[in-house]
């Protein structure tokens, strides 16, 4: 009985929090736009009964998903949330794995300040910190003052509301998400298994490519992962860095509901969004996995 | 047919393989090696024994290459290599931990070094499989090393380390990890292992049985410093300070003033006590305080008063039975506790000896080893 309360729990949540809404907005995407409150029409009356409900049913149709198929701005935004969500990956993979791989290696009595420090700007509110790099990048801003004081540049450079903006704040925000995993890999790594790739023969890089890297391979995949899939959807970032040329899906999907108010089309988005990131973080479970596995 | 000794140690046409010329390693203010000097040849099962912190880790770090000597030169076959780095060494360690590749498989943390040198593929095939064979691991060979047993893992170290054919083989603690059982019946494969590829072995040990089965010469180590080194049975039956005597075995240490006496030296100590004697002692100890060392195997225990050179009497306090062995605790007149250990050749419920029974204790003239110095 207590293993089954135990058991329920996760499962009554994932159902209220998850299934239940999710279910809502599919309903929703295969409605039509109505100028009503809410503005979708049909509308389930259980009052009416049986037929009331399949007159509700034989109302609902795939014509939203169709519509994303005709109209090529929705494809391309999804290709490109994609790509900025795969190269901020590599990138803060590659800003993250050096600063994981410093605190690893850094004396013990340091870890707990330097884990701090990653830590720290969640302190603050994410909306802020973003806010403040529209003035460290605006052209006005902290940087180009700076650049302009030390004579590296005669004009400021435009990168606020350009997708290299975009790119700054994401790697900026997701940072310590990649760092967390990489450094609890490489933190539990045996210091001898590196002697020992030395004593085989290995110089200090082989030792690392050869040992340390496939080791510390499980916290790379699952920061990544932790980076690529909320920057899929990620709608706040574009939209205070980007610019007109930044196209995310996030951005579009908060355009049709607040701008457009369709939310039959929104909805649809979302439900395709989703289904868009089932496939990493099904990967992204089969790769925690497979690490409790191997560390049992 | 006799066979030859082996002792290239004491051979002075012999080249050492190994040598440390006044090797001084300090980390800050402590000093883990003094000025230690030692040669090691080839072919040698060398030991370095002693407690933790005595510096028996750095000195095999530093013939790994892990750490440099702050003074002095360790030389491997004549050269100098106190700068050369762990991976250009043809030196080998087996490490505490084993250190195995966890994302590896047995068989590709045996070949690891061997690709690292390059060598052709089937070439590296057969000397895997020649190293599993060597440790019996051949049905393990595709396991990960947490699929497979302590002693397996240990074995895996042990190829690993042997599979590019090191001049030098190194082993921290390698029996460590292993249960008492599991160790006595590795010992000797390591043994055995040693012999047929005729690789210098250096062992780092703090368990003086396993030093003792294993090794060709143990060195004692204290405080960065090597006390003795000698063979097993010379360390055991004839330490040279009080301190190997008392590091090596179970040992009775009975402090006294030595006199000359017709042979040998005799000690007197305790209030109403004879003196003991001690004929195969150097008689230049007359005159010195000195401590008398007595192995508890060479103790005799009687209840009649037995006609020897050494006798003392007192009375049963413990008596530890271990089965093949029982050593008494008696407690001699003076205060003095003196453990006597008798091999159990009857039943114990035969013994003649029990808890506080007035006993004789004695041993032969040559039994003990008289040494310099204070408890």
């Amino acid at each position: 009985m207590r293993r089954l309360a135990l058991i329920a729990f996760p499962y009554v949540w994932l159902l209220a929090l998850f299934l239940i809404p999710f279910a809502i907005v599919f309903k929703i995407s295969l409605s039509d736009a109505a100028i009503a409150r809410p503005p979708y029409l049909p509308l389930l009356e259980l009052s009416e009964g049986w037929d009331g409900f399949k007159a509700f049913l034989a109302e609902l149709d795939f014509e939203n998903y169709v519509f994303l198929t005709e109209d090529d701005l929705y494809w391309k935004a999804y290709l490109s949330s994609l790509k900025i969500a795969f190269f901020s990956t590599v990138i803060t993979l590659g800003v993250g794995y050096p600063i994981a791989y410093g605190m690893a290696r850094a004396p013990d009595e340091w870890r707990p300040t330097l884990l701090m420090l990653i830590i720290l700007p969640f302190w603050t509110s994410f909306l802020i910190r973003v806010y403040a790099w529209k003035g460290i990048l605006s052209n006005e801003g902290v940087l180009n003052q700076a650049l302009l004081g030390l004579g590296v540049i005669n004009e400021p450079l435009t990168i606020l509301n350009t997708n290299t903006a975009v790119y700054i704040g994401i790697v900026y925000t997701y940072l310590p998400f990649m760092v967390l995993p990489i450094y609890s890999a490489l933190e539990k790594l045996d210091d001898s298994l590196l002697e020992a790739a030395e004593d085989l023969g290995c110089s200090k890089i082989q030792a690392f490519w050869l040992v340390t890297f496939p080791l510390s391979r499980g916290g790379v995949l699952a920061g990544c992962f932790l980076v690529f899939i909320p920057v899929i959807g990620e709608f706040v970032i574009p939209s205070l860095l980007g610019g007109s040329g930044t196209l995310m899906i996030g951005k579009i999907l908060f355009e049709e509901f607040f701008a457009n108010r369709d939310w039959p089309v929104a909805s649809a988005v979302a439900v395709i969004l989703l289904l868009i990131l089932i496939v990493p973080i099904v990967l992204f479970q089969l790769n925690q996995q497979k690490q409790q596995e191997a560390e049992r | 047919m006799a066979q030859s000794v082996f002792a290239p140690w004491e051979d002075s046409q012999q080249k050492p393989l190994i040598e440390f010329v006044n090797v001084t390693k300090r980390f800050g203010d402590f000093t883990a090696i003094d000025n230690l000097s030692q040669k090691i040849f080839e072919r040698e099962f060398f030991a370095l024994l002693g407690p933790s912190g005595c510096g028996k880790t750095t000195m095999m770090r530093m013939l790994g290459g892990f750490e440099t000597p702050t003074e002095g030169k360790i030389l491997l076959a004549g050269q100098d290599i106190g700068n050369v780095p762990p991976n250009k060494r043809a030196v080998n360690m087996m490490f505490q931990s084993y250190a195995l590749f966890p994302h590896l498989s047995v068989w590709e943390n045996i070949a690891f070094g061997l690709k690292r040198e390059g060598q052709p593929k089937d070439q590296i095939a057969a000397r895997v499989d020649e190293m599993l064979r060597l440790t019996r691991l051949e049905k393990f060979a595709r396991r990960k090393p947490h699929q497979i047993s302590g002693g397996q893992r240990q074995r895996v170290a042990l190829a690993r380390s042997l599979a590019k054919a090191p001049k030098l083989l190194l082993l921290d603690e390698p029996l460590g990890a292993l249960d008492k059982k599991l160790r006595h019946e590795t010992q000797f494969e390591l043994m055995d292992i040693q012999e047929s590829t005729g690789t210098t072995f250096v062992i780092v040990t703090h368990d003086q049985e396993e030093a003792m089965t294993v090794a060709s010469r143990v060195a004692v180590m204290d405080h960065g410093k090597i006390v003795q080194v000698s063979t097993p049975d010379v360390i055991y039956e004839a330490p040279n300070s009080v301190y190997v005597a008392d590091f090596i075995g179970d040992v009775n240490l009975i402090e006294g003033n030595a006199t000359k006496a017709e042979s040998g030296v005799q000690i007197t100590w305790g209030e109403n006590t004879a003196p003991l004697v001690s004929t195969n002692s150097d008689q230049a100890l007359a005159g010195k305080r000195v401590v008398l060392a007595l192995r508890p195997e060479k103790v005799s225990i009687s209840v009649e008063r037995p006609d020897a050179p050494n006798v003392l009497r007192g009375k049963v306090i413990d008596i530890a039975y271990l089965g093949n062995l029982s050593t008494y605790h008696v407690q001699l007149e003076t205060g003095t506790m003196v453990k006597a250990q008798i091999a159990n050749t009857r039943r114990v419920s035969r013994r003649q000896i029990t808890w506080e029974d007035s006993v004789w204790l004695s041993f032969s003239a040559t039994a003990a080893v008289v040494l310099e110095g204070g408890i």
